[in-house]
């Protein structure tokens, strides 16, 4: 996983509430087999009229916009389908941190899992940081001393401490886990815990 | 004394291996659902790092979500999009390759990952399930905590059989009363979304009792639960009952023997006990509900069918009533309209949340002896082959061929249309999935979200019905 410590970007806003991982990445793209390439289709109901046709009127088609590496958005982003290939896009595209009042859990996961750094604030410092972004002035986000920094303005925030260390470090979640395996194993092996109905066995064919 | 425990905090106790971090804990996984979409780069992520698949009996794959719904004798051949075909066998290459069980398209097992799970007994109470799929709420109907994971978490689970999880809050959702005719837990579901909105559950397992839970068979709880994301939550739940175990006895993969006794032994266990304490608690009566309509771009959208689409004005909250415009518009609705006035020109009956038997035999039953408005196509997808088969062996498919609906094969179909069932742009639907954001069947098709009954009435009339009250 790449790591994170600190971003320099534009920060696109896209106010709209609820903004759906569907709307994110449209199922049309869910067939690959791969991880890279979707960044040129983040968006793709909103972002082109037909084909890959751009509509002029969205944020990520206007300059300076269209090089953004941050989102400022609506509460409840990412909700609806478990596809991490959202994140995966929004990656691909460039984009490296979200700010939003609330997101949802799914989107929550995936995202942290793959270095995308996502940030609550509330509605007041995001209303405040919109209005900077507007401007199109650059933003700083500090992950290690939890700073977003733009023009003479700075607001902390929170962020679950492991979540920051994985992302600092770009960690591998099945590595830390596996430094483990014995506990595993023990599980397995409890059967106060571990119920011998759940085995499942298969028939002889 | 021991501290009363909900119904959660019992399974999520039996399942913790060790606390990682505050309130973040290591969880042992003890079932998997793969399918195509969602898994084909967790298997790459694995062979990158050399790691084998940890427990390859505990998983079990099918594809489902890209798959065609007609020529299914012709197996993987049916699939003309060669992108679809190269993910459909990637992953039976991915599955035979690490020994994990596979049910082929031309199975008679093969069907959307959610149904074929509890048809199987791959799905049992007490039980911690997962799947790539967000819809994987479903196998809460059954006692067990199952929750959608992304691909990342896919890996974790094939490498690891576990996974880490920060606990979630406990939900209650109480419902109460007897069902009008022809209303269902479709309706209920939408109901309870309508009120308490899509981000209610963020962060909470929802547990759903109160009389009406009892009552209901476990096709209408899978249908309840199956939406609970819908709501925001990580997973939905009710309490195993003997309606429970006389679904899974003798199922394939269900405990046999004297395993199933001390696997009943154990269910009966699983309930909340008495003085549990909720986070969040709502408590509904459901006596005079009638059937639910959405009409915007968002599940929770919805209506009763005799209401009159909100003026977006009412709202105070800015956010909330440019959201509710941006939805009208996308509909080509406006504030007033009847629902019973708006014409539809697709049906779609199928989908995790409505594919099953009793949706079937529900929505056959209303509209037996009619036909399908001339203006309006309708499409029943199976939720699996085995509900395909029943439907046809008790004259199920001869009443929707003869009233002019199309017979599909099973699959996820025109719920995401990732396959060739879409809507062309402006179409509208009434249809018995789960979502209706904007263009997920299909970009600038128009959904309503519905129950099976509603769904069937509407093809006949070519717009919406309100199923308690008139009759065909």
């Amino acid at each position: 996983m790449k790591k994170f410590t600190i971003l320099k970007g534009i920060a696109a806003v896209m106010p709209d509430i609820n903004i759906d991982t569907d709307a994110i990445i449209p199922k049309q793209f869910l067939k690959t087999i791969h991880r890279k390439g979707l960044g040129k289709s983040l968006f793709y109901n909103e972002r082109y009229t037909e084909g890959y046709n751009k509509n002029v009127d969205f944020i990520l088609n206007k300059d300076p916009w269209s090089n953004s590496s941050i989102i400022i958005a609506g509460e409840n982003f990412g909700c609806g389908s478990s596809r991490e290939h959202a994140p995966w896009a929004l990656l691909d595209f460039g984009i490296q941190c979200i700010i939003s009042n609330s997101f949802a859990d799914i989107f929550f996961n995936n995202s942290v899992k793959n270095g995308l750094l996502l940030i609550k604030l509330n509605k007041n410092e995001i209303q405040k940081l919109s209005e900077l972004a507007m401007k199109k002035e650059s933003f700083t986000v500090d992950l290690i001393n939890q700073k977003i920094s733009v023009k003479n303005n700075e607001i902390n925030f929170n962020v679950d401490p492991i979540i920051k260390d994985r992302l600092i470090h770009g960690y591998d979640d099945i590595e830390i886990t596996l430094k483990n395996k014995q506990l595993i194993v023990d599980y397995e092996n409890n059967k106060s815990k571990f119920h011998i109905w759940k085995n499942i066995v298969y028939e002889k064919q | 004394m021991n501290t009363p425990k909900t119904l959660f905090d019992k399974i999520w106790g039996d399942h913790v291996i060790s606390q990682t971090n505050k309130n973040q804990y290591l969880l042992y996984i003890d079932r998997h659902l793969v399918h195509e979409v969602t898994s084909p780069q967790a298997f790459e992520g694995l062979k990158l790092n050399k790691r084998k698949v940890r427990k390859p009996e505990l998983t079990l794959g099918v594809a489902d979500h890209n798959v065609p719904t007609t020529l299914r004798d012709q197996g993987i051949n049916s699939i003309k999009d060669k992108i679809a075909k190269l993910q459909v066998e990637t992953l039976e290459k991915n599955l035979s390759e690490n020994n994990i069980k596979y049910i082929p398209l031309t199975s008679k097992n093969q069907g959307i990952v959610h149904i074929i799970g509890p048809e199987q007994g791959f799905t049992i109470p007490g039980t911690t399930i997962v799947c790539g799929d967000s819809h994987t709420s479903t196998h809460g109907a059954f006692g067990s905590l199952a929750f959608g994971i992304g691909t990342s978490e896919v890996e974790h689970v094939l490498a690891t059989q576990t996974l880490v999880q920060t606990k979630p809050k406990n939900m209650r959702i109480i419902i109460n009363g007897k069902l009008k005719k022809n209303v269902t837990s479709k309706d209920i579901i939408l109901k309870v979304i309508s009120e308490i909105g899509t981000a209610a559950g963020t962060g909470h397992v929802i547990e759903f009792s109160g009389s009406t839970i009892l009552d209901m068979t476990m096709e209408e709880r899978m249908t309840l639960c199956n939406m609970s994301i819908e709501a925001g939550a990580k997973a939905g739940l009710i309490a195993p009952d003997n309606k429970t175990f006389d679904y899974l006895y003798g199922l394939p993969f269900a405990p046999k023997e004297k395993n199933w006794e001390l696997a009943i032994e154990y269910w009966k266990k699983l309930v909340t006990d008495k003085g549990a304490i909720f986070d969040q608690e709502f408590s509904f009566n459901i006596e005079e509900l009638k059937p639910f309509v959405t009409w915007g771009t968002s599940p929770e959208n919805g209506i009763a069918i005799n209401e009159k689409i909100p003026d977006p004005k009412q709202y105070n909250n800015l956010e909330k009533r440019q959201s509710i415009e941006k939805s009208l518009n996308y509909m080509g609705l406006k504030a007033g309209d009847s629902l019973k006035d708006i014409s539809i020109q697709k049906v779609f009956i199928g989908s995790c949340t409505n594919g099953r038997i009793e949706d079937l035999r529900a929505a056959a039953n209303y509209i037996q002896g009619k036909k399908v408005s001339h203006n309006v196509q309708a499409l029943v997808v199976p939720g699996s082959g085995l509900v395909k088969k029943q439907a046809e062996s008790e004259g199920i498919k001869e009443i929707f061929l003869e009233a002019g609906f199309e017979w599909r094969d099973p699959g996820c179909s025109m719920c995401l249309g990732m396959n060739p069932d879409q809507l062309a742009s402006g179409e509208r639907c009434a249809s018995t999935s789960n979502r209706n954001f904007e263009g997920r069947q299909g970009r600038g098709g128009r959904t309503h979200l519905v129950s099976p009954i509603t769904a069937a009435a509407s093809a006949i009339k070519g717009f919406f019905v309100d199923v308690t009250e008139e009759s065909l």
